[in-house]
């Protein structure tokens, strides 16, 4: 079997197979609950996609950018992660602590002209995520300290320390807990005119999924964490210091996370609120296991991510579809994604039946 | 032992780009040892997989007591009376024997567990035929012989009239071995029949009444032990004739390569596995470790390559002490490895070949430039080695989990011995390998010791340290009880060092 054959029946396939069995059982749902699937589908596609923008709302393609921004972001530095065969399940705390050293960077520093401002604060953003991220990594190699356990942990911690810091020192004077605007000078901007959102946020995270895959699949240090990640016994034997990959990778990971939260504060709130995301980080979670480490794969699962989060208002509005339904169909997504064998065995049941055919036509033809 | 209780007539299996098994016949008659031979891949392991039912044959016919069957499953198959011992056990290891052997053929009174009975008729098989194994011992604690005996009951305590081994010695010491064989005589007495799987001479030689040589996919011919020897059996399968004795010139050692100096080395158990233990590796000479497995030899040669920390003592290279657990400095120092267990330490089965042949050193100029990948260099040294070390790979970039053992086993060595070489340490160089691929690594590391280069051989294989060494240390229990000149010393005298009895060995 050629290479890319064999990525397209282990990774690619399998991946697609999930979406389309998570989205016919959530329609399945619908029947069920009495609603109709193909209104609420199209419903969504229209929400996500389709919708042009007017004076006072942007257009539906371009919101689901603005939401897949923040998933691919994250999902990057998550799949970094599995890559190493870490799970960091921190990506939350760390986006929190890149927002709030960001914002902190924005209306703290004053009279800076904008090239400056700006990547100083986006820099912050990164380097808190990295510093997070670095406690738990800290821990996983030199006291065997499972990250699973502490990036949770420190996500509570991350929650305390943004809500303390919003409540209390960082304080607005106005009535609602947040924190000043950020200066002018530190606004991620927008790429279109308002009502538009769109920003600049999208192609840094781009750019971030083109350094993804060089890092992964032209430099050493790729390499070397797909080793760890793949056996961290033969990457010690062939003498790869593999606690020292854990700390880069979990330190790699967090900057991508921390990003995150740089841009979408940067770019869209320009102020740090108590709680400004609703689990990014944790639906991130599948969309880097849908993206399956690829980051074409990753980009187009945050794509997708970013239309179920943006279209669900539109088809609980137009269709009467609860929202709620868009969960079930992530969780779905998450269930097969997460049980590849069942997705396979749909596959191979299919493919069982071609393959005879193909490989007689093949030894005529040899 | 007249009529066959199996047939299997042209049985054909494709899997995609490999003929598995192409039109084989076979037959098994009763009370006998119908060993099949052949390397890893031949096709032996599928054609069983068939015959117990875990796949379909695309062509070809199973005739079982003279009537055609057609096995879907293994419970088919265990219906049937066939019963299979794999290579890799299927025990679970917290529960006990009994709990194991019913396992799936549970029987309970009114919902509840009937443990007595079938204990009875465990303790009645082992006694029958010489099984011996405490029905109520956890698995976990059983030592490998005895775990492969509980598998064996399994099928016994199933009615099984055909049983299946394969590879059943891969894992079992040579006093564990001959048990095993005695177990097998008495089996075949009583009317059991028995398919031996096996890719090695000397024990088909030692047990089969017929040998059936399988190679790529196909009948190669079938003989019995008094009409072949090992020469023979080796060339059938290989398909070419085989040196079986390694062929080498009298060592010339020099200087002192490696130097362990009273070495305490603690196992995975915290307990003392290496007990002050000190010699020395000369350049140009090969120094085999003989002992049985679980003497000590796996955390020795763990703490010389750095995988794991000694808690007292020295390992040092050209007369530099090398820094405590860390493979980094025994690499950049000169030292090779081939480790024990491949799967485990030598390879990265996802990963291309190109990637494992260079996981040491693709940090490295030429490999990497400035922390930069250099893919053509990798692929370009990954095809010479595949060169010249014969491994059997369509191209450099399959997975390394794609090729068969004996040619992993291959791209590890050619890894091992393609970087500039002062001391190879070659563990169970040839386990799981086939008899082309074992001439071929044997000759290779012989190459390494003529080219200079001090080697440090360990074996559970006798054969494999009298033919190689040029010295040889045994071991036991975490010392080095004997040293022997390889030109002069006898098997029976090392057997008798490898079982401590170093009394008796003072020939």
């Amino acid at each position: 079997m050629s290479a890319r054959r064999l990525f397209w029946f282990s990774s690619a396939l399998p991946a697609i197979a999930s979406v389309v069995l998570a989205l016919l059982l959530a329609g399945l749902v619908m029947v069920i609950t009495g609603s109709d699937p193909i209104a609420a589908y199209s419903a969504l596609v229209q929400g996500a996609f389709l919708r042009p923008g007017t004076a006072t709302r942007p257009t539906a393609f371009f919101e689901t950018l603005v939401s897949a921004t923040p998933y691919l972001l994250l999902a990057l530095g998550i799949s970094l992660g599995f890559a190493a065969g870490l799970f960091n399940i921190g990506a939350e705390g760390q986006l929190y602590m890149g927002a709030l050293a960001s914002v902190s960077v924005g209306f703290l520093v004053k009279g800076l002209p904008w090239f400056i401002h700006l990547p100083l604060a986006l820099a912050a953003g990164v380097v808190a995520g990295t510093l997070w991220a670095s406690i738990a990594g800290w821990l996983k190699a030199t006291r065997d300290a499972p990250e699973v356990v502490t990036t949770i942990m420190l996500n509570y911690i991350a929650y305390a320390v943004v809500n303390y810091m919003v409540n209390g020192p960082l304080r607005h004077t106005g009535t609602a807990p947040r924190t000043p605007d950020i200066e002018p000078s530190a606004v991620l901007p927008a790429l279109l005119p308002p009502p538009e959102r769109l920003h600049w946020g999208l192609f840094l995270a781009i750019a971030a999924a083109v350094g993804y895959h060089f890092l992964m699949n032209r430099s050493a240090l790729g390499l070397r964490i797909r080793l760890v990640g793949e056996n961290r016994h033969a990457a010690r034997y062939a003498g790869i210091n593999v606690n020292q990959t854990y700390l880069i990778t979990m330190a790699l990971s967090g900057a991508l996370c921390g990003l995150a939260g740089a841009v979408e504060v940067l770019a869209l709130y320009r102020y740090l609120p108590t709680e400004f995301t609703v689990g990014y980080g944790f639906d991130s979670i599948a969309v880097a296991l849908l993206g399956q480490g690829n980051p074409i794969g990753i980009a187009l699962a945050a794509l997708l991510f970013g239309a179920l989060a943006n279209g669900a208002g539109y088809m609980q509005f137009s269709a009467g579809v609860s929202n709620y339904i868009i969960a079930v169909v992530q969780a779905f997504i998450i269930v097969f994604v997460a049980a590849p064998g069942i997705a396979r065995d749909v596959l191979v049941n299919w493919w069982a039946r071609w393959l005879p055919r193909r490989a007689r036509r093949e030894e005529m033809e040899a | 032992m007249s009529e066959p209780i199996l047939q299997m007539r042209n049985i054909t299996k494709r899997f995609p780009g490999v003929l598995a098994n192409d039109r084989i016949c076979f037959d098994l008659k009763r009370g006998e040892i119908h060993a099949l031979l052949g390397e890893n891949g031949a096709g032996k392991t599928t054609l069983m997989n068939i015959f117990y039912g875990l796949y379909q044959p695309d062509e070809g016919e199973i005739w079982l007591n003279g009537r055609r069957v057609t096995i879907h499953s293994p419970k088919d198959a265990i219906a049937l009376g066939i019963g299979m011992v794999h290579q890799h056990f299927t025990l679970v290891p917290t529960l006990s024997v009994t709990e194991n052997v019913i396992l799936g053929a549970e029987t309970a009174h009114l919902g509840v567990l009937d443990l007595a009975t079938p204990r009875q008729r465990i303790l009645q098989i082992a006694q029958d035929y010489g099984l011996e194994v405490d029905p109520d011992a956890l698995v976990r604690e059983l030592p490998v012989g005895v775990q492969q005996r509980v598998e064996i009951i399994k099928a016994l305590y199933r009615n099984a009239q055909v049983l299946i081994l394969d590879e059943p010695t891969a894992v079992l010491t040579p006093l564990e071995v001959e048990r095993l064989f005695e177990t097998l005589r008495t089996m075949v007495q009583r009317g059991v029949s028995i398919i031996f799987i096996s890719h090695k001479l000397k024990e088909v030689m030692a047990i089969a009444d017929r040998i059936t040589v399988l190679r790529q996919g196909r009948v190669v011919g079938s003989t019995t032990p008094a009409e072949a020897d090992e020469a023979k059996l080796a060339s059938m399968m290989v398909g070419r004739p085989v040196m079986l004795q390694v062929e080498k010139r009298p060592a010339q050692p020099g200087e002192v390569v490696l130097s362990v100096r009273d070495l305490r080395v603690m196992s995975d158990r915290r307990a003392v596995a290496v007990d002050g233990v000190s010699f020395d590796v000369r350049a140009g000479e090969i120094v085999g470790i003989a002992g049985v497995e679980g003497n000590g030899q796996s955390e020795l040669v763990e703490a010389i390559t750095g995988l794991r920390a000694p808690v007292h003592g020295s390992v040092l290279l050209c007369g530099q002490p090398l820094p405590h657990a860390l493979p980094r400095a025994a690499i950049d120092a000169g030292m090779s490895h081939i480790p024990e267990d491949r799967h485990k330490y030598g390879m990265v089965a996802q990963q291309p070949l190109a990637v494992n042949l260079t996981l040491s050193t693709f940090h490295q100029p030429p490999f990497a430039q400035r922390g930069l990948l250099r893919w053509t260099t990798i692929r370009e040294h990954a095809r010479r080695l595949i060169r010249e070390f014969d491994i059997r790979a369509p191209h450099e970039l399959v997975p390394i989990a794609a090729l068969s053992g004996g040619n992993q086993q291959k791209s590890v060595v050619a890894r091992e011995l393609s970087r500039p070489l002062r001391l190879l340490v070659a563990a169970q160089p040839t386990r799981g390998v086939d008899v082309g691929s074992i001439e071929f690594i044997h000759k290779r590391i012989v190459q390494a010791r003529d080219e200079g280069a001090a080697v440090l051989l360990v074996s559970a294989e006798l054969d494999e340290i009298m033919s190689l060494s040029d010295r040889i240390l045994v071991m036991f229990k975490g010392h080095i009880v004997g040293e022997r000149d390889a030109r002069t010393a006898t098997r029976e005298e090392i057997g008798l060092l490898m079982m401590g009895r170093v009394g008796e060995a003072h020939a």
